[in-house]
């Protein structure tokens, strides 16, 4: 137990909760708009946040990976400001989970939006308040569930994310060797100790976030 | 001095039909939108509040221009500083009820909010959460959060349909009262005559988005809900033959009642049918009764 590395977890939770946090504050505006507005390209935005559900982790990888290497638009920019390639890098595994768990956040988000009875907006506007004000004291207070449910739901999908993470982060010992990553790598040079504890690790955060979300809209259910 | 001519495209469910609509009077007055679901009543006060366009228009408040098409403008709702009450009641679940109404002020007031909850008889109740509430209570915390801002014009969207007799009938009191002690003008949206009656100064009759009647109350419904006659549709329940008469039971409503039938009456009608039970109103007996209902 004592040689274990930990470094894969602590890659893996920060890779989580920046993830978490960043896809939050852009799945607010984007569930507000596709839950309210009625313009008539929403489906095709719609179709776009759902894609990463359906294809192979693979096919946006190798994607991604075109994109974000040093030849890539995105990787060439990133080099010019910063110095290094956005491929196999921290940032680069952020902006992949960005992508890869945007519909994790924004599904939830959307039906949250959408539950939120139309009377209690209209209230608000009546009693003076600008949308802005509506959506922070009004929208959102009533909407905690899916809020929970977004954000846990991309928080575990994140860590739990494998194939994209592979082809856009490689191997990279502190950098980008996440969990996943990591109990690939043990079991590939047969470590099976490590892939035990890697695993076993990972199935009780995966469990303990699920059971969070569910014990807490149980709550909100009354 | 409030004026209102709206003129609206609606979709109905025996097809599409115009909304027009036009009223002036001076402030301070009860007016009643009364007519069937479906006729455009809520929509109307929709309009006036913002929540909904209309094709055409003009609405002005207090030498106020809400609405101009021609000239468009069209103020938003949130600076038109109405006061809406919702049939649904739309009390926010996440705030308490002294929550709700300080929601309601630009300027948060916590003594005249309680002023106004003491006035409502909710003063007890500030601390609650809307859904620890009754559905009469709900309402009063409506009514107090729309008057909390000092609106120019209450609007009142069939406010008590979803209340049962009793509590309907202290909550009609209810906004009465405000509605002089604030110095309100009021647009109520109803489909209960008695309700009408009660409350409004001037009542306007809408079907189909055309306007029937406008009048004091007494006067619309001079002829139509009010007449000597009573009438009631039942259901035969039973027909027993007694002696030489039949009794038929007849369900009315929630009640039951017996009457007395030849020979001649009951040859065509039989258990299930649908009949009109009518007598002339010569001399009914009134009784005061309890509020709550038996």
């Amino acid at each position: 137990m004592g040689n274990i590395d930990f470094t894969p977890f602590i890659l893996s939770l920060k890779l989580g909760i920046v993830t978490t946090v960043l896809l939050f504050f852009m799945g607010i505006p984007l569930g507000y708009f596709i839950a309210y507005s009625r313009i008539r390209f929403k489906s095709i935005l719609e179709a776009l946040i759902a894609l990463p559900l359906v294809l192979p982790p693979t096919v946006l990888g190798f994607y991604l990976l075109l994109l974000f290497n040093k030849r890539g638009v995105l990787g060439d920019l990133w080099e010019k400001i910063t110095g290094h390639q956005l491929a196999f890098h921290f940032e680069g595994l952020v902006a992949a989970s960005l992508i890869f768990s945007l519909p994790f956040m924004v599904h939830p988000l959307i039906s949250g939006f959408k539950s939120v009875d139309k009377s209690l907006i209209e209230a608000s506007y009546t009693l003076g308040k600008t949308k802005l004000q509506t959506l922070l004291k009004v929208i959102l207070p009533n909407m905690k569930p899916s809020i929970v449910t977004g954000i846990v739901l991309t928080f575990a999908h994140t860590i739990g994310e494998f194939g994209v993470v592979l082809m856009v982060g490689g191997n990279i010992e502190g950098e980008t060797k996440v969990v996943s990553i990591a109990i690939y790598d043990a079991v590939e040079s047969l470590d099976y100790t490590s892939a035990h504890i890697y695993s076993a690790i990972l199935i009780a955060i995966s469990f303990f976030t699920l059971l969070i979300v569910y014990i807490f809209n149980k709550k909100f259910e009354v | 001095m409030i004026f209102i001519d709206i003129e609206k495209k609606l979709i109905g469910a025996e097809g599409d039909f115009n909304l027009k609509f036009s009223f002036s009077s001076e402030k301070n007055v009860f007016l009643s939108l009364f007519g069937k679901s479906g006729s455009g009543k809520t929509t109307i006060l929709r309009i006036i509040a913002g929540l909904e366009k209309a094709d055409r228009g003009k609405i002005i408040i207090n030498n106020k221009v809400w609405l101009d098409t021609e000239k468009k403008i069209d103020i938003p709702p949130q600076k038109r500083n109405v006061g809406f009450v919702f049939q649904n009641y739309a009390l926010f679940p996440n705030m308490t009820v002294l929550g709700n109404i300080l929601f309601a002020m630009d300027k948060k007031d916590k003594e005249k909010a309680l002023e106004i909850l003491k006035e409502v008889e909710l003063l007890a109740l500030k601390d609650r959460y809307p859904n620890t509430l009754s559905g009469g209570q709900q309402q009063r915390v409506a009514l107090a959060r729309a008057i909390a801002r000092n609106p120019e014009v209450l609007l009142l969207d069939e406010p008590l349909s979803a209340l049962d007799f009793s509590v309907r009938f202290k909550l009609q009191d209810l906004i009465k009262e405000l509605h002089k002690k604030f110095n309100l003008t009021t647009v109520l949206v109803s489909h209960e005559p008695q309700e009408v009656i009660k409350l409004s100064d001037i009542v306007i009759h809408i079907e189909n988005g055309k306007v029937l009647k406008v009048g004091k109350p007494l006067e619309i419904f001079k002829n139509k809900e009010i007449s000597a006659k009573f009438s009631f549709f039942g259901y035969i329940v039973d027909i027993k033959k007694v002696d030489i008469l039949y009794l038929a039971v007849i369900n009315i409503g929630t009640d039951i009642v017996e009457v007395a039938l030849t020979e001649e009456d009951v040859k065509d009608i039989k258990v299930g049918d649908r009949v009109l039970v009518a007598s002339k109103a010569f001399n009914p007996i009134i009784k005061k009764a309890p509020l709550r209902e038996p």
